[in-house]
């Protein structure tokens, strides 16, 4: 469906193009945190800048506390949302790094923080560059993972975690993630919704129960040391929060809906998927491209589908096996690396459910990282190979495809 | 649909000039999407930009490798051999530089268009930045935007006298642009 046309004809919202960073920074205005705490990184300093602005002139009226680095960003925000707090901060890839211990403490203490990552490089090798690999670096801290596709979907998604990280059901810190450079400063048409449809959305929060909170003097605390039976049950009981969010978070996707008007499918979106033969798994910024590609293949009579990954953890299994079961071949392609396994992360994880496809076939392509970009030509290329796959014929298990000189190097 | 890429250095505006026309298209109805790629922001170092405009919403979110139009903000890569790389036939070209000369040739360029457009910015703005005259120049060029919407969605980015000598930068890069047919 034509989400962004939709929008349009419905009333209480304006059309403004704006970078996804801009996105990302309104949203965060709309859901009226109490505290931001953040410090600037590339790509994602946009974000800190336009909230400044907002709260300069009046706009925000919440605590921007402009703190020294990213890990006391996390501290801050984390103790401010377990003193009751509604919170926002951004980071990326070094940033995200450099507060990790941060990042495991909030998930630990089930504090309902919501947090842009602008996707880019981690440390290891320099490279101020777009890819997915700080959101694979922190995929088993215990948060909640969303990935946005596009300037529109930034902000959508922004709205939509603070619905899910602070349910009274599932308490559990939500990070949004989307590509640096290719949507961080991508500018488009982006309808901005108005205050009163956003708080009215919001206010489903206010019906619930209050959660847990510190308060002065109250005798309360946080951060306890716990091992043996305690610690096993508020683990088993983290667990199965997260597991509750997917549901959860198809129930929000159709309340945004509703007064909204743009509905993305929840866990996942399945473009053209119905009658489709051999399809792709993507995530972020490429899907876009993914989408135009499938329109030609599909005038060229290829029955070929896109999968996109919106929700990363909790990761979508069940969802994926009913959109992907009984397809005769399935590529995944991953915009970082899985260290230990020859394929990316997102195929090694759909892996997992391998039996469960009733025999559709795998394969793993590895592109974007670093900046690579992932063209159409590309794109083709992995649609081919996945057709090849379908039909029976001999395709490598993991292609590296804008590094053909993996295949000469062997091992992969 | 129609796709444009942008060469220039930091500081120039490129990413500001690509923001502007995406603006206009969305004001027009039409869709617009526009990216620059560099490392770190940083003034003097070269920028590329990627625009796409079209009737229908835009999904791609790759680089332009065969650009219908090329926007050189910065003279001194007027006849780089990277700024035509896959220049499509029928291509068109908007050149800022104080040279009017047609001195520069490719087999695809069909149309070329050279404003002076930092001298008009230090005549109309007191700076150097020659991107609101290259909006201005570009709409009259490609034929795809009226004036009126370049000057409306300067709105978004600047106000009060800052927004009324802009306006006066696009419309003087749409008046003044020499454009010269193949």
């Amino acid at each position: 469906m034509n989400i962004k046309a939709e929008a349009k004809a419905k009333a209480g919202s304006q059309i403004k193009v704006i970078t996804g960073n801009a996105a990302a920074a309104i949203g965060a205005k709309l859901v009226r945190p109490d505290v931001v705490a953040a410090y600037p990184i590339t790509p994602q300093t946009e974000i800190i800048e336009q909230i400044s602005k907002f709260h300069a002139n009046g706009e925000m009226d919440c605590e921007l506390i402009t703190v020294e680095g990213e890990n006391s960003a996390m501290n801050a925000v984390m103790a401010a949302s377990l003193a009751g707090g509604r919170v926002f901060t951004a980071t990326s890839s070094w940033g995200l790094v450099f507060m990790y211990d941060a990042v495991l403490a909030t998930a630990g203490a089930r504090a309902p923080v919501v947090m842009v990552n602008v996707n880019r490089e981690t440390p290891g090798i320099i490279a101020v560059s777009c890819g997915q690999q700080d959101m694979i670096s922190t995929r088993d801290a215990g948060w909640i993972f969303l990935i946005a596709e596009d300037c529109q979907e930034v902000l959508d998604l922004v709205l939509q975690a603070y619905r899910l990280a602070e349910d009274y059901d599932i308490q559990v810190p939500v990070m949004v993630h989307y590509d640096g450079f290719y949507l961080s400063y991508l500018s488009e048409g982006v309808d901005v919704p108005f205050q009163e449809d956003v708080d009215r959305f919001l206010s489903v929060l206010n019906d619930q129960p209050e959660r847990t909170k510190l308060v002065p003097g109250g005798k309360l605390g946080c951060g306890t040391h716990g091992i043996l039976g305690g610690y096993l049950e508020l683990r088993h009981k983290h667990v199965s929060a997260m597991e509750r969010s997917k549901a959860k978070f198809e129930q929000i996707d159709k309340e945004f809906q509703e007064i909204f008007g743009r509905s993305y499918g929840g866990q996942i979106e399945e473009y053209r998927m119905d009658d489709a033969d051999v399809v792709l798994v993507g995530s972020g910024s490429m899907c876009g491209t993914i989408k135009t590609v499938i329109d030609e293949k599909r005038d060229a009579g290829v029955k070929v589908g896109l999968l996109k990954i919106r929700m990363y953890r909790p990761f979508p299994g069940e969802a994926m096996v009913e959109a992907l079961k009984g397809k005769k071949a399935i590529g995944v392609v991953d915009r970082s690396l899985c260290f230990g396994f020859k394929g990316g992360p997102i195929y090694t994880e759909l892996k997992a459910f391998e039996t469960q496809l009733d025999g559709s076939k795998m394969v793993s392509f590895i592109d974007g990282i670093a900046n690579t970009d992932i063209t159409t030509a590309n794109i083709g290329q992995m649609i081919d190979a996945t057709c090849d796959l379908a039909e029976g014929k001999d395709v490598r298990e993991v292609t590296w495809v804008s590094y053909p000189e993996a295949q000469e190097e062997g091992g992969l | 649909m129609s796709e444009v890429r942008f060469h220039g250095r930091g500081g120039q505006g490129v990413v500001t000039t690509s923001k502007i026309l995406a603006n206009a298209f969305a004001r027009t109805g039409q869709f617009g999407a526009s990216f620059p790629m560099f490392g770190f922001e940083r003034r003097g170092a070269p920028v590329t930009a990627f625009g796409r405009f079209s009737d229908k919403p835009v999904r791609e979110k790759t680089q332009i490798y065969n650009p219908d139009i090329l926007v050189v903000l910065d003279p001194s890569q007027r006849d780089s051999e990277a700024v035509f790389d896959g220049l499509l036939p029928g291509g068109m070209m908007l050149l800022n530089d104080s040279d009017i000369t047609v001195n520069v040739s490719h087999d695809n360029l069909k149309k070329l268009g050279i404003i002076d457009a930092n001298k008009i910015a230090l005549e109309e703005i007191g700076l150097p930045i020659p991107n609101t005259v290259i909006v201005g120049a570009f709409a009259k060029m490609s034929g795809l935007l009226e004036i009126d919407p370049c000057c409306d969605a300067l709105q978004d980015y600047f106000s009060d006298k800052k927004l009324s000598a802009n306006i006066v930068c696009v419309k003087r890069g749409f008046e003044e642009v020499k454009i010269f047919d193949f």
